[in-house]
């Protein structure tokens, strides 16, 4: 399974750091993960199921969209973007 | 003592005293998000707050106690839509906006009924709760109207930010929606019909203001009602002031040729024992939104927009540029001690005591303000 790398808020609400996430693909790590955290729901994917604008997403390094493949051992980091005012 | 709920640019801010003597900062929530709108509801003296992370999306969040632990609501989500391919980027085109995901939560409204709450939102959104703001549920007579699609966002976007009730008749709401218009309800928001007759769309060239006069595209910025005449409103249009005397059914231009400075402003408050009263705020049109001439006034009418005068003493009399929002106006009481607050986005906020007669600085450097409400 993925290892999917959260930072505060995100790990709060997901009571860790750290989460070993199955899927194929970000896309399904990600509701696999709201899935097992529900209070983690619509704070990382919207209504549509599409990563947040200003949420970045990263598979080993390479930023990644909804579509990007995970392997089983991948590290998935999720991110605030570097944006705002 | 009053206590304002200011929603800034980043957080939430409690200010309490007296006007006279100016207020304090009590409590601050929500460091680094925008808070578009915090309300106490006064049945229950719950806050509520509308909060959008710039990174992690709009949610409200509802305590006892501002200065404690905020509890997050559920269900101010839009349906997802299973023919869009989650992978897919969203086209950008306005007229597919409705089909995207929440963006911000606007305003939050008590309603008439024990425990009912409305809010509403961008992109156009009706949510309802019926205990006290934990849990909301989509209105779908709203979403769900054929016209829909001819919605088109303002500047601000598809933004649903008026919310006004009937005193004691929980089956009539008058909403208003940029750039759409004004909807009313007299079922409890089953069914809904948009009413902007005698708006005129003066954004518009002239030859096609006839052809656009029954579409929803008219950019309300904000309605206020008469609460011991509830078939009055008043209107702040994005270029014009209204008043209607029939429910919102038909709209009758008070704000051309009275002597206001600009009939372009946000929001617009009512004294709430004066059917004959609102205050307006005017700014410089459409691509200034500052207040003319670096003088900042409240505008007053008592004989329901026949008439206009200023009320300015203790404000800002040159140099100062303001911009003062939609939710950033509201008041507290009524008749000869009416309060008025307001906020504007240089983080100033101002307070009168005595319906507009004198005003002084009550609160200052705070982050932008997006909203002010007494509680």
């Amino acid at each position: 399974m993925a290892q999917v790398m959260l930072r505060a808020p995100l790990s709060e609400l997901c009571g860790g750091r750290t989460h070993a996430i199955a899927g194929a693909t970000v896309g399904e790590v990600l509701v696999a993960l709201e899935r097992e955290h529900p209070p983690i729901a619509g704070w990382v994917l919207d209504e549509q199921g599409r990563i947040r604008e200003h949420v970045n997403v990263f598979v080993n390094g390479i930023h990644g969209e909804e579509r990007t493949p995970v392997a089983g051992d991948d590290r998935v980091h999720v991110l605030p973007a570097i944006t705002g005012g | 003592m009053t206590e304002l709920l200011v929603g800034t640019k980043k957080g939430m801010f409690r200010l309490e005293g007296d006007p006279a003597d100016g207020l304090e900062i009590t409590a601050r929530a929500f460091p680094g998000q925008s808070v578009e709108y915090a309300m106490r509801d006064p049945r229950t003296g719950r806050y509520l707050a509308s909060v959008t992370s710039w990174f992690y999306g709009p949610r409200i969040w509802v305590t006892d106690d501002p200065t404690g632990e905020w509890e997050q609501a559920k269900g101010t989500v839009l349906p997802g839509d299973d023919e869009v391919d989650p992978a897919a980027e969203f086209s950008g085109d306005p007229a597919d906006a409705y089909k995207g995901a929440l963006n911000r939560l606007w305003v939050i409204v008590p309603g008439e009924e024990d425990g009912v709450l409305y809010a509403g939102g961008d992109p156009g959104p009706l949510f309802e709760s019926r205990d006290g703001g934990l849990n909301w549920s989509l209105n779908r007579g709203l979403w769900d109207h054929p016209t829909r699609p001819e919605w088109n966002p303002g500047a601000g976007g598809l933004c649903l930010h008026t919310i006004v009730t009937w005193p004691g008749d929980p089956s009539k709401l008058t909403l208003a929606i940029s750039a759409v218009g004004v909807w009313l309800t007299d079922d409890g928001g089953a069914s809904w019909r948009h009413s902007n007759e005698g708006i005129v769309l003066r954004y518009l060239p002239e030859e096609a203001r006839a052809a656009t006069a029954e579409k929803p595209q008219h950019c309300v910025h904000n309605v206020r009602r008469a609460p011991t005449r509830p078939e009055r409103l008043f209107m702040q249009f994005h270029d014009g002031i209204y008043r209607s005397d029939d429910a919102g059914a038909t709209w009758i231009d008070i704000g051309t040729d009275k002597g206001l400075p600009s009939d372009f402003g946000f929001p617009i408050a009512v004294d709430p024992a004066d059917p004959d009263s609102a205050y307006v705020i005017p700014l410089i049109g459409a691509e200034d939104r500052t207040t003319p001439g670096g003088t900042v006034r409240v505008w007053e009418t008592r004989d329901a927009g026949d008439s206009w005068q200023p009320r300015g003493d203790g404000l800002p009399e040159k140099d100062a540029y303001l911009t003062i929002l939609r939710e950033a106006f509201d008041t507290k009481g009524e008749g000869e001690r009416l309060e008025l607050y307001f906020g504007a986005t240089n983080g100033e906020v101002f307070g009168s005591g005595d319906a507009g007669a004198t005003w002084a600085q009550v609160g200052d450097h705070l982050p932008p303000i997006y909203s002010v409400r007494t509680a």
